[in-house]
């Protein structure tokens, strides 16, 4: 059997000519090279390796320094330029995201108080008081806090089951027509925007109950979630090395206690962090709720009436002169709670996955 | 009539198409001992895999597969048993360790039985794990971390893991994929050597393509290629006289 040797360069891996082929003679080749051993008669250069049999690296005598080093300088600028653009590009991004914390944060300590987490909203009149005496603005927005939690508590119940079990069907029967239909359908979801969603549970849910509410309210914003949890769940289950699937199965589980034993505790992390995402997006969307729960000034835990919810308060205090003061504030409350279930959303994501 | 109960596991025409008029494994037709190592051996690609998993009925999770022809566990067509039960009785070790990752080394042992919905004490419960990991030898490797996840093993360990996870339900016969492949010449000897102890338990079909590992540890064996069946006789005949160029051939290192 014959064998062909060949020199890879290990710095930078360029591919060589005939002239540049391992030569124990040759003087001009330096430093630690990677040599492959193949059989046969192809002379040609190979760079994936994938036909060498062996590969040793072996270290070659000292002497002149090797002929694509005049190449170097100038792939270290392009190295360099790259990286700094990279560099440039995320200072950029980053850019407004610190300002817009720095401007809630600067504009909102002042309403940041015990009173925003008890107290609901102030009426117009109440602020207009406290502005002409100079005080800090009463009340707060527990009814927008306890609203949000009703209309995403029932929202939650809705669509994260639901989207559980279609993510499943999904990963399962992923090439089946109708399995490609919802797939596309969810995608399509995605897209639309939150306003359609809202008119739309408006002409579902609104008018037929005659009036707005909660229920609406967590109807539209199930919608949203529902094509985000349904394709997370997918992604994750397919995430898992199909032999965890074969493995139960093969012990003579069945296919519904392999799916709910192995299966889905092995995807937890994913499932659990994605259903993390979707409640995070949909928690601050105002629009659809503009037209489906409409907005309450007092606590409400009836599905049935019109409720408030944080952003629906932010949007009133955008419009009220006199409450401006509160945007910043209840933006501030809202921006740190979708964060923090971001940023445990992603240390669950690393905790807790398994393999 | 005689040689179907002589027969644990008895192969008659066995056909596996992936796709239409593709055989992968063609027309393959053998008859397997009880108690004995039978190495299944060929080039990758030659559907050693596919035969194995036809055994057990996994080829029924894919779509597109196709099996003919007539596979009998113990005298009886698996085709016509619960595959469930199919599985339970041919236990199936994978070429890569895979235990259960949510499971600690105690619940990968007993997952056939929580897979299985039987309910068992807690004095059952330790039985069988005691029993199966000191059948596999490793028991007191990891008898004072029973509760640690099992992906926390060496891969030598969760492979034995994952052999003790199948011993644990009793099967009658055990097919090993590969089982060594992706472990290192230490793990691999302890398999070995884990294998010969249990041919007292089980019938052991086991794919390989490590063909000296074949001849330390089988008592017959087969040799594929291209999906047929070249040649199934004793090891040794065959390594020592094969009876077809082509197995002679692949044992002498021509191809594959």
């Amino acid at each position: 059997m014959r064998h062909t040797l060949e020199v890879l360069n290990q710095d930078t891996s360029q591919p060589c000519d005939r002239s540049q082929r391992y030569n124990p003679t040759d003087r001009k080749v330096t430093t630690q090279q990677i040599v492959m051993l193949r059989p046969g008669r192809s002379q040609r250069y190979d760079p994936t390796g994938r036909n060498a049999t062996t590969q040793q690296v072996v270290t070659l005598r000292p002497g002149k320094p090797q002929r694509y080093d005049s190449s170097r300088n100038s792939r270290r600028i392009k190295d360099r330029l790259f990286f700094y653009l990279v560099c440039c590009c995320t200072f950029l991004t980053l850019i407004p995201l610190f300002l817009i914390l720095w401007e809630l944060i600067q504009k909102g300590y002042r309403q940041f108080n015990l009173g925003l987490f008890t107290q609901v909203a102030p009426t117009s009149m109440e602020a207009m008081l406290a502005r002409i005496s100079g005080d800090a603005l009463p009340g707060g927005i527990l009814n927008g806090i306890t609203g949000t939690l009703l209309i995403l508590f029932v929202a939650i119940l809705a669509a994260i089951p639901l989207g559980i079990w279609v993510g499943i069907y999904l990963a399962e029967k992923g090439e089946r027509p109708l399995a490609r239909l919802v797939r596309n359908l969810a995608d399509l979801l995605q897209g639309i925007p939150s306003i359609v969603t809202g008119i739309i549970v408006y002409i579902w849910v609104v008018r037929p109950m005659g009036g707005y509410s909660a229920l609406a309210g967590s109807v539209a914003l199930a919608v949203m979630m529902l094509p985000m949890v349904i394709r997370s769940t997918e992604e994750s289950l397919k995430m898992l090395p199909a032999s965890l699937k074969e493995a139960g199965l093969s012990l003579g589980g069945s296919y519904a206690s392999v799916m709910l034993r192995v299966l889905l505790p092995s995807a937890f992390s994913g499932l659990f962090t994605g259903s993390l995402i979707a409640i995070s997006r949909v928690m601050g969307e105002t629009a659809p709720l503009l037209v489906t729960a409409l907005g309450a000034a007092a606590i409400n835990w009836d599905l049935s009436r019109p409720t408030s919810s944080v952003s629906l308060l932010i949007w009133e205090f955008y419009n009220d002169p006199n409450l401006a003061p509160l945007v910043w504030s209840s933006s501030l409350l809202l921006l740190l709670i979708i964060l923090c279930i971001n940023l445990s959303a992603k240390s669950i994501a690393t905790k807790w996955k398994t393999q | 009539m005689e040689d179907t109960v002589k027969y644990i596991l008895e192969l008659k025409n066995v056909s596996v198409s992936y796709s239409p008029g593709k055989q992968a494994v063609d027309n393959v037709s053998a008859g397997i001992q009880p108690h004995t190592v039978t190495a299944i051996m060929g080039p990758s690609g030659c559907g050693k895999s596919t035969l194995l998993r036809a055994v057990n009925r996994l080829h029924e999770l894919y779509r597109d597969i196709r099996t003919t022809g007539e596979i009998l566990l113990k005298g009886e067509s698996v085709f016509r048993m619960n595959p469930m039960q199919v599985r339970r009785l041919a236990g199936m070790v994978f070429q890569r360790p895979n235990p259960f990752p949510t499971m600690s080394v105690y619940g990968n042992v007993l997952a056939g039985y929580k897979l299985n919905n039987i309910s068992l004490s807690q004095a059952e419960k330790d039985g069988i794990v005691e029993r199966s990991l000191r059948s596999v030898n490793l028991w007191d490797e990891v008898k004072d971390s029973l509760n640690k996840k099992g992906t926390f093993l060496s891969g030598g360990q969760q492979q034995r893991l994952c052999i003790a996870r199948t011993l644990a339900l009793k099967p009658e016969l055990l097919l090993m994929d590969e089982p060594t492949s992706a472990l290192d010449p230490i793990s691999t000897a302890r398999i070995e050597e884990l294998i010969l102890e249990l041919k007292k338990q089980v019938t052991i079909l086991i794919v390989t393509h490590n063909m000296s590992q074949a001849a330390r540890i089988s008592d017959q064996s087969m040799f594929m290629y291209l999906g047929e069946l070249v040649e199934f006789g004793p090891t040794k005949q065959m390594f020592t006289k094969p009876r077809d160029k082509r197995t002679e051939d692949y044992l002498t290192g021509a191809f594959g």
